[in-house]
């Protein structure tokens, strides 16, 4: 196996390193006062509802020491709840709870758990232990997202997410991302979790990669991990672009789980999403940002998540194109013509 | 013309850094190498003080005689003071006089000295006066200096013997009188000459400065005296009876009389620093071109302790330029920004080897106590603060541990930036939890790296010197380092973090696997 890849190769094929995602898209397209509404779950969950966008439902926020006595309020009984940190990165402080009987809890493991574990826990969560910087910091108490078991033979002790790249509003690159008993059961590429990409025309998965190395079958549980497809694909990318207006960043990461019930949920927004993305889509993302610049550059921005959806799913075609580049290149020039203007099309 | 900013700026720091360089290199003739002025130091007094009332004098003792040394030039700085210099015995006194001075008074003395072996022969005082002592000491005395008479040939001989009966008063009960155990080298010196006088051997006291001390910032005085065989003075210092001075010693002033002496004020405080190397060749320069606005002001001014800070200071950006490329072009990762520089800063007092090896010791117990204020479940600060205390006290139990040892190098270790051990332990383990030792460890090395690799270019001597003589050379890195801002191609470690990508060719076999399904993108 080789383990290097020419820098010319890497450019032909429009793979953007950590330098250009940094210098040349994050700082061009992403206003630092934009920031705090992704790195903030709290401002994230109230501008999603605002924009009518699915989050899971706020059931209360603690800010002091004080609410710490006073928090099982707005609660609905019997179903459980999920703390999580306003400002916790990685899924780090993320205390999930499947039921409640009285003062007792069940955490999502099938451990219990104390009312003044808890409480403890939210002491912890206020006094920054999870936030960048060790700032004090706000706990969220919510809805417990009820997964959708489609992929449980794909994820070992967890939940998968699916994690869409929205530039300029258009979903360009998605990928699942599964965890494995590497992970810990948590779904962070970087600790080893499992990323497949997935066509954004379809919704499909194709091949996984983990620990920057290609792989076929989840590593525990042994199944392929392409060839599958994704529910209620369309409204999720829907759902993913329309955090475009919400949070007015150009490139933008948002993480998508799957609710028995209510379908595609954000979870979180990202204002620095990761590169692994291309490895596990095994495609650069130059190509498809040049494609929405070359797009932009002649026609306004639609309004409409929609119809950015669909353009952008016009685009895979192109972008799935896997002949050399210069080829490619024609190709997705000759798109950029077909597509008819914005206000014709419906979604 | 935004497009054009930055290019332009470029242009302009690389031009202007540069001009200045070659009009001091080759019109003023500074020398790019400091190969050429080894052997001279410069010796700076900084006396400051509080005045209490209104007409002011200082008096500073002044070299005059210097053994093995020879002046090339003195600088007196005091603004608003008059200053006469008076002739003594074997030194001179500069006396600063003023009429009013108003808050902290700080005072200058500058001299340059370079190695001169030349041996004036002086001619003897005549025999001394022997000193009077008082009831029991006078028996002890005399037999203390028949006993060392009858062991001695001649009179360098008989003065080292006494010295060393007193600095070993053990063996010997007529020494012991003479003798506290928390003697300076100063009363010792008193004793002695007192002693000596009862033989009617001429000795006086000498206070001398060491010029290698390492550094240089604050150096301390020490008191030598010397006797006159009949043709020449013989040094001996009063403590050890070492015979002669060490060739880094430099003989100051008459050491019976205090350096400094202030009228009407108060909180007097005396600071002697040394430099060493430089001022040679740039004096030679100077001398030519004293009126050259760019020497005029430049670095070379400047108080020598000021200097000596700079002369680390200029290394920084340096140090911060191979950050910037490590982290961006190679890919390496480290913990906090720059962070390494300021470990490689220390490791110029410890040394690389020592200092990777006590860094790693620290930061490792550091970590061990920081997992177990984990389980104590304390808030952020606390717990910064806590690991602070720890740390502090780790160094110090580093410290006297390896004295013991005698592994010296570790007691520099006071010099690592604590706080940022601190947060770098604090940092390590965060990452450890949320990312696994294996990042922690990863992350770790790397700033070790990247600290030693800063290391290695902020000591060397003639990158040291050209900075320090040509700081405009700081304008060429700071436009290396907008250049290199601009960067935006991958890094080293991409092209391996990427390596599946070589996988992904539609013309190779691999390609047409048989893993299709619906219209999704085809290979592994």
């Amino acid at each position: 196996m080789i383990r290097f890849i020419s820098p010319w190769r890497l450019r032909a094929l429009g793979v953007v390193g950590m330098n250009q995602r940094n210098g040349q898209i994050i700082a061009v397209h992403n206003r630092r006062r934009d920031y705090p509404k992704v790195d903030n779950k709290l401002i994230t969950k109230k501008l999603a509802e605002q924009a009518g966008l699915t989050v899971p439902q706020l059931f209360d926020e603690i800010r002091t020491h004080h609410d710490i006595h006073h928090w099982p309020r707005n609660i609905p009984q019997g179903r459980g709840f999920v703390i999580k940190p306003a400002h916790g990165a990685g899924g780090d402080g993320i205390l999930v709870i499947k039921s409640q009987r009285r003062d007792e809890y069940i955490r999502a493991s099938g451990r219990r758990i104390t009312r003044a574990a808890i409480d403890d826990h939210l002491s912890n969560i206020l006094s920054g232990m999870y936030s960048l910087g060790g700032r004090p910091d706000t706990a969220l108490i919510e809805y417990r997202v009820d997964f959708s078991d489609r992929f449980a033979d794909l994820s070992w002790n967890g939940v998968p997410d699916i994690r869409t790249v929205v530039y300029q509003g258009f979903p360009i690159m998605a990928m699942m991302r599964l965890p494995t008993q590497a992970s810990d059961g948590k779904a962070n590429l970087h600790q080893g979790a499992v990323g497949v990409g997935i066509d954004i025309a379809s919704g499909a998965t194709c091949g996984g990669v983990q620990y920057n190395q290609p792989i076929d079958l989840h590593p525990d549980t042994e199944q392929p991990v392409a060839g599958r497809k994704i529910d209620d694909w369309t409204p999720l990318l829907r759902l993913a672009a329309g955090c475009h207006e919400l949070a007015g960043l150009g490139y933008l990461g948002v993480d998508v789980v799957l609710d028995e019930i209510h379908g595609p949920m954000i979870l979180e927004l990202n204002a620095r999403p990761g590169l692994a993305i291309q490895i596990a889509n095994r495609h650069g993302l130059g190509p498809r940002l040049k494609t929405v610049d070359r797009y932009l550059r002649h026609h306004p921005k639609p309004t409409d998540p929609a119809i950015r959806v669909a353009l952008a799913r016009q685009w895979t075609a192109a972008w799935n194109d896997d002949r050399e580049p210069e080829h490619r290149q024609l190709q997705t020039d000759a798109i950029e013509h077909d597509v008819p203007p914005p206000a014709a099309k419906t979604a | 013309m935004k497009r054009w900013h930055l290019p332009l700026l470029i242009t302009l720091l690389i031009f202007a850094g540069s001009a200045l360089f070659l009009h001091k290199w080759l019109n003023l003739g500074l020398a790019l190498t400091p190969a050429a002025e080894v052997d001279v130091w410069n010796v700076e007094v900084r006396v400051r003080f509080q005045p209490t009332g209104s007409a002011t004098e200082v008096r500073l003792a002044l070299p005059e005689r210097m053994p093995g040394f020879a002046l090339l030039d003195e600088t007196f700085i005091a603004r608003g003071y008059g200053l006469q210099i008076r002739p003594g015995a074997i030194d001179r006194t500069a006396i600063w006089t003023t009429r009013a001075p108003r808050g902290e008074q700080v005072l200058y003395y500058r001299a340059a000295v370079y190695r001169h072996p030349e041996r004036v022969a002086e001619p003897f005082p005549g025999p001394a006066v022997p000193f009077e002592w008082d009831a029991p000491f006078d028996t002890a005395a005399s037999s203390l200096l028949t006993e060392t008479r009858a062991r001695s040939s001649n009179i360098e001989s008989f003065a080292t013997l006494l010295a060393l009966a007193l600095a070993r008063p053990d063996s010997n009960e007529n020494a012991q009188a003479f003798v506290r155990f928390d003697d300076t080298a100063a009363q010792r010196a008193e004793t002695l000459i007192r002693l000596l006088s009862g033989a009617r051997i001429p000795a006086r006291a000498i206070t001398t400065i060491d010029l290698g001390v390492e550094g240089g910032r604050r150096v301390t005085t020490d008191t030598w005296i010397e006797v006159h065989n009949d043709q020449r003075w013989i040094p001996i210092h009063p403590l050890t009876g070492q015979v002669g001075y060490p060739p880094t010693v430099l003989t100051w002033t008459d050491g019976a009389r205090p350096i400094v002496v202030a009228d009407r004020a108060q909180n007097l405080e005396t600071t002697f620093s040394v430099s060493r190397g430089l001022h040679d060749a740039l004096d030679a320069a100077m001398r030519v071109e004293r009126d050259s606005p760019a020497l005029r002001y430049s670095l070379l001014e400047l108080p020598i302790g000021t200097q000596n800070t700079y002369r680390i200071l200029l290394m920084v950006p340096l140090g911060a330029l191979i950050i910037v490329f490590l982290r961006n072009f190679i890919g390496i990762k480290t913990f906090g920004t720059f962070m390494p520089v300021l470990i490689a800063l220390s490791f110029r007092e410890t040394e690389l080897l020592a200092g990777v090896i006590l860094f790693t010791l620290l930061v490792g117990l550091g970590l061990a106590v920081r997992f177990y204020l984990e389980h104590l479940r304390l808030l952020l600060v606390p717990r910064l603060a806590a690991v602070v205390i720890v740390v502090i006290l780790l160094m110090l139990v580093v410290s006297i541990v390896s004295h013991h040892l005698g592994f010296d190098r570790a007691l520099a270790l006071s010099l690592f930036p604590m706080v940022i051990l601190a947060m770098t332990i604090e940092r390590m383990s965060i990452v450890w939890e949320e990312h696994g030792p294996a990042d922690a460890i990863q992350q770790g090395v790397g700033s070790l790296l990247v600290a030693a690799a800063a290391y290695g270019l902020m000591v060397n001597r003639t990158l040291e010197h050209l900075f320090f003589v040509f700081p405009e050379l700081l304008l060429i890195v700071l436009a290396f380092t907008l250049l290199l801002g601009r960067y935006t191609g991958y890094r080293l470690t991409e092209l391996f973090r990427f390596a599946a990508f070589n996988r992904r060719s539609s013309f190779s076999p691999e390609a047409d696997t048989p893993s299709k399904t619906s219209d999704q993108e085809p290979p592994r």
